[in-house]
């Protein structure tokens, strides 16, 4: 007697060909990168990197639209970088680079499209439009490719002004915020995708929406935009991980704030017929302070670990650390609320807006009001 | 557990206090900011320390103790259900589960549990089989480490918290509690500190700092504790050779970095190392920072000139930085404080002085890019040193002068700043240079219009300069020159408050306004006249009208400048110092090691999720499929009605044996 039942482990069973297509083409340029530019790199630089891809190729697997993305803004960074020809200049004499792939003009793009997409999030929900919505899912997606694009091109133009001075766009809030926005989005999109819901485009898209209004009034009127060499406190491989990580966390914490409000509008009979459950947008709201809290504990662990080596200590109680500190204790709370407790409902809802509150003061305020090692003042 | 999340949420709001309140400060400065009473109460309450004051540490030993008291309640509880298939489970108590599903087969009960087994264990579930009087039960259960998380993540709680405690400074604190040990708040050489005020090199845990001069060396450190410090002595002896700086083709620093030679005490050896930010060294279990830097006692060489009188007599001036001199102005004593040297200053030249950067907006920009952004013209204006002028009743000003012109708006001047507080911003000078860069000319200028007996014959000039070539007006000579002397005079009283003054007094309401109009008028005209007169032939000054001009604010402002010298700096020796921070914390293992399993945990709780399945395979056919979950999310749902799907799938396919 034969039972019939194939038994394979599930996760090979459900990977196609073009997932080990995808795998390849990661692992291949990973090795390309290793030998053309190994030299120049360091152990962890190269740790990182082979790290970063299997994370990459197990996320495209897991998450599969995520593989044309990569795929469409390698293609582009590649094109883009080729037109540069090795020089800075060319960035305002090459048409593909004035106009679309230039590494300040794709961020234009990224901004433009961002808003465009908040508006048409709001037409199709409003209008109840799931046309509309799929219209504002690609805008999402387009300006995702731009934000990366153009980070990517940044990347390599900082080699192009020195040597020396090259480094990954991550060290500034200019970069930061452009590394928030299309965090956020990306997160946002991946619950669209797996929660077939265009709705709560239209509230996540606002805090982005709000982020590229500073980065716009930070490009314009102040002129931040321009590649800075690294001083020598954030010359360490610690920042490539520490800042994205803490980034996931801000993006992941801002999304579940917006769906917080959703949550209160449909709970307040606003907007009720056109939200989505209220037991969907719980149940999401969840899940983003779930892996917002799991990086921002590997940010903050990270941070410490590079404050080891930095400063001399890995806690110093420095306002940045401490507010890092308030806004994980924060969230512990919350989800002792509900893990715990039960608690579901407006209450965390509530809470996880407040929680945003703090997350920003975290982000934003501790270098506007308070003084620490972070600004790096010391030396 | 209310109890848990309240202390959660308190040791949030107290950590708040000490980012609000800058930790750690000199006690003068709070006394400043806050005045007596607020500074008695904010010390009482610990609060210039929050994070090391009892009140912290109790409520973070509450967090501990309550922690430690759910793990050890919980865990058992944890660890047997982690190993339980609950394969006790009834077929009624099935019966009540929200996610079941009845079928049936024409398997028999063996058959269909061993099918589901085989199904089951391609999903990732592990399973017991028992068998009932009426059928068999097949428990299965995947995803148990997720109970772990729950240990791991409140172990990890605990540990990190021990693990700080260690490298805090608890010890200390008992010692200095029963008296063994004592702060020094008093400021003397390092070697005249008593040894109650000493810690053993064998000390378990500290974080110091010390600042080397290039060309000498260190064998303690200082741990700032509240208002004192402490001298912690070190295993091996640093000497410091070189502090080096380099910099980015924009200006902005590259590179701090010590060469340092590091001798152990005990072996005698030692070594030559390059200390660099980001790059810290170990040595003896003590890690050596590369912290901070300083001037470490640089030879300054001044030209030091009068700002009243009529004299234009400089006298030279040696001071060495974070040493004073004695000095006598205008016959009162007073100690002149050298405090800083720097070679290199990168500024923003852009709002046409200089200034402090604090600004709302710069502290946001700092943060991240601690250099400039592209509206700022950013310059190197050279060195710039800056001192303190002590008085015999011990009040100072602290001023802040530039080696080299800076030009500004298309002329080039001297910067000097000063301040009577050290909380305030720079108020700055400018003393106007001829072409050639030297500040002889308005020196001389500004003599010669201090000097009351040349007053006189510098008016009647200027009068007959001005009215020369206009006939009808001759008559006017003397009235203008009587106000120009006297207007000088003024001016040589208090400035243009003087002026002012005598206007608001002594000229009617309406006119006031055109006469200041022409006493400015002539009051410029005047200074041009004796400029004119005091200036060797041949000095070159393009813009005597605009010279004049920032002459007369440069006096004018002088007023509130304090002593009346300026101190030009001529040249210096550099001689800069490093400063190591240096710590020992054993503590840190621990932490680490907390921070894994905190890191793991918290993966563990919410990435592997426990699910349990129950497939009972009655004797009549009837087979009933009841899965559950630690957490009912809509993730659930979803699972459940996939996994059902493929069991009765299995089902189909395996109908005829
Ligand atoms: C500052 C850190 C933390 C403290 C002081 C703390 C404290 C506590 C306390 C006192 C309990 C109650 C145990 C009982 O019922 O007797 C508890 C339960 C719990 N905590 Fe935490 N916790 C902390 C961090 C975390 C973190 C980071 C997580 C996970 C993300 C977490 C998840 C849980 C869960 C799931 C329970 C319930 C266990 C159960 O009863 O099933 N805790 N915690």
């Amino acid at each position: 007697m034969e039972l019939v039942h194939e038994s394979k482990p599930a996760l090979l069973r459900e990977l196609r060909l073009g997932d080990w297509g995808y795998a390849l083409v990661w692992l291949l340029g990973c090795l390309y990168t290793l030998d053309k530019f190994g030299a120049g790199m360091n152990v962890y630089s190269k740790g990182i990197l082979c790290a970063a891809s299997l994370g990459f190729i197990a996320l495209g697997w897991f998450w599969k639209p995520f593989r044309l993305m990569c795929v469409i803004t390698a293609v582009l960074s590649l094109f883009a970088i080729y037109e540069y020809h090795g020089q800075i200049a060319s960035a305002e004499q090459e048409l593909w680079l004035k106009y679309l792939l230039g590494s300040q003009t794709a961020i234009m793009w990224m901004s433009f499209l961002f808003v465009l997409a908040t508006l048409i999030y709001w037409v199709a929900l409003l209008g109840r439009s799931e046309f509309a919505g799929k219209f504002a899912s690609v805008l999402t997606w387009c300006a995702v490719v731009m934000g990366l694009v153009g980070m990517l091109t940044r990347w390599y133009v900082s080699y192009l002004m020195g040597p020396d001075i090259g480094h990954i766009p991550i060290s500034n809030l200019y970069e930061v915020f452009i590394l928030f926005s299309f965090m956020t989005a990306l997160f946002y999109l991946y619950y669209e995708d797996r929660y077939e819901s265009y709705q709560m485009g239209a509230f996540v898209l606002l805090v982005i929406a709000a982020a590229i209004g500073f980065l716009l009034w930070y490009t314009f009127d102040r002129h931040a935009n321009g590649i800075e060499p690294l001083v020598p406190a954030l010359q360490s491989y610690w920042m490539k991980i520490h800042v994205p990580a803490n980034f996931v966390g801000y993006g992941s914490f801002s999304l579940s704030a917006m769906l917080g409000v959703a949550y209160l509008l449909k709970s307040k009979g606003i907007l009720a017929d056109r939200l989505p459950d209220l037991v969907m947008l719980d149940d999401v709201m969840y899940k983003s302070i779930a892996i917002g809290f799991l990086f921002f504990t590997i940010a903050t662990i990270l941070g410490a670990l590079w404050a080891a080596q930095a400063w001399g200590g890995y806690w110093s109680w420095d306002p940045k650390e401490t507010w890092a500190l308030i806004v994980w204790l924060n969230y512990a709370a919350w989800l002792h609320m509900r893990l715990v407790k039960g608690v579901r409902g407006p209450i965390l809802a509530w809470w996880s807006i407040g929680g945003l509150m703090v997350t920003t003061f975290a982000f934003l305020g501790v270098n506007m009001f308070l003084s620490g090692l972070h600004s790096y003042g010391k030396l | 557990m209310r109890f848990a999340i309240s202390l959660l949420l308190v040791l949030a709001i107290a950590s708040i206090i000490g980012t609000v309140l800058k930790q750690n400060e000199p006690y003068p400065n709070y006394l400043f900011e806050f005045g007596t009473y607020w500074f008695d109460m904010f010390r009482t309450l610990g609060l210039f320390d929050v994070y090391h004051s009892l009140w912290f540490l109790v409520i973070l030993l509450f967090l501990v103790i309550s922690t430690s008291f759910c793990i050890i309640r919980l865990s058992p509880i944890m660890l047997k259900e982690m190993k339980s298939y609950r394969e006790r489970s009834t077929l009624s108590s099935l019966r009540h589960f929200r996610f079941r599903q009845e079928l049936v087969t024409s398997l028999a009960p063996e058959q269909s549990v061993r099918l589901m087994d085989k199904v089951l264990a391609g999903y990732g579930y592990k399973s017991r089989t028992q068998i009932r009087k009426t059928g068999q039960l097949l428990a299965a259960k995947r995803g148990s480490w997720n109970r772990l998380g729950y240990i791991l993540t409140h172990s990890a709680i605990v540990i990190i918290c021990i693990g700080g405690l260690i490298d805090g400074n608890i010890p200390l604190k008992v010692d200095q509690f029963l008296g063994y040990k004592r702060i020094e708040t008093r400021d003397m050489p390092e070697s005249q500190v008593p040894s109650v005020s000493r810690l053993g090199s064998n000390n378990l845990s500290f974080r110091g700092d010390v600042t080397i001069p290039e060309g000498s060396s260190a064998d303690v450190i200082f741990l700032n504790v509240a208002n004192g410090y402490l001298v912690q002595e070190l295993p091996f002896i640093v000497s410091v050779k070189k502090f080096i700086v380099k910099y980015y083709s924009t200006g902005q620093p590259r590179l701090f970095a010590s060469d340092l030679v590091i001798q152990d005490k005990k072996t005698g050896k030692s070594k030559s190392v390059r200390l660099e930010v980001n790059h810290p060294l170990t040595m003896d279990g003590v890690d050596i920072y590369q912290a901070s830097f300083g001037d470490g006692g640089s030879h300054l060489h001044f030209l030091v000139w009068p700002l009243t009188g009529a004299s234009t007599l400089t006298t030279p001036l040696d001071g060495i930085v974070k040493h004073h001199e004695p000095m006598t102005i205008n016959g009162h004593p007073y100690a002149i404080e050298f405090d800083d040297f720097r070679k290199f200053n990168v500024e923003d030249l852009s709002q046409g002085v200089v200034k402090a950067p604090s600004s709302f907006m710069q502290n946001i920009l700092s943060v991240f890019s601690p250099a400039a952004h592209k509206d700022q013209e950013l310059r190197n204006v050279g060195p710039s040193v800056q001192f303190k002028i002590r008085n015999a009743q011990g009040e100072a000003r602290e001023y802040l002068n530039y080696m080299l012109p800076i030009t500004l708006g298309g002329h080039s001047y001297f910067l000097t700043g000063m301040r009577d507080n050290p909380g305030a911003s720079y108020q700055y000078i400018r003393l106007p240079l001829d072409d050639n860069g030297n500040v002889n000319s308005f020196m001389q200028l500004r003599a010669h219009l201090d000097d009351p007996s040349a007053a006189n014959g510098i008016a009647s000039r200027f009068a007959k300069k001005a009215l020369a070539g206009i006939p009808n007006m001759q008559a006017m000579k003397p009235k203008l020159a009587q106000i120009s002397e006297s207007v000088l005079a003024l001016f040589r009283q208090g400035g243009y408050n003087a002026l002012a003054g005598f206007i608001s007094k002594d000229v009617p309401q309406n006119e006031q306004e055109n006469a200041a109009q022409t006493y400015l008028k002539v009051l410029q005209g005047t200074a041009l006249e004796a400029l004119n007169e005091v200036i060797p032939p041949g000095t070159p000054i393009k813009d005597k009208a605009s010279f004049v001009r920032d002459s007369l604010n440069a006096m004018n402002d002088s007023f509130l400048y304090g002593p009346p010298v300026y101190l030009q700096l001529q040249s210096f020796k550099p001689v800069m110092a490093t400063g190591l921070q240096m710590t020992r914390a054993p503590g840190k293992y621990l932490v680490y090691f907390g921070s894994l399993c905190l890191v793991l945990g918290i993966f563990a709780m919410f990435y592997i999720r426990e699910r349990r399945v129950f497939v009972y395979a009655s004797s009549d056919g009837k087979v009933l499929f009841a899965m559950s979950s630690s957490r009912q999310t809509l993730d659930f749902e979803l699972e459940f009605k996939k996994l059902s799907n493929i069991i009765s799938k299995a089902f189909a396919d395996n109908k005829e044996l």
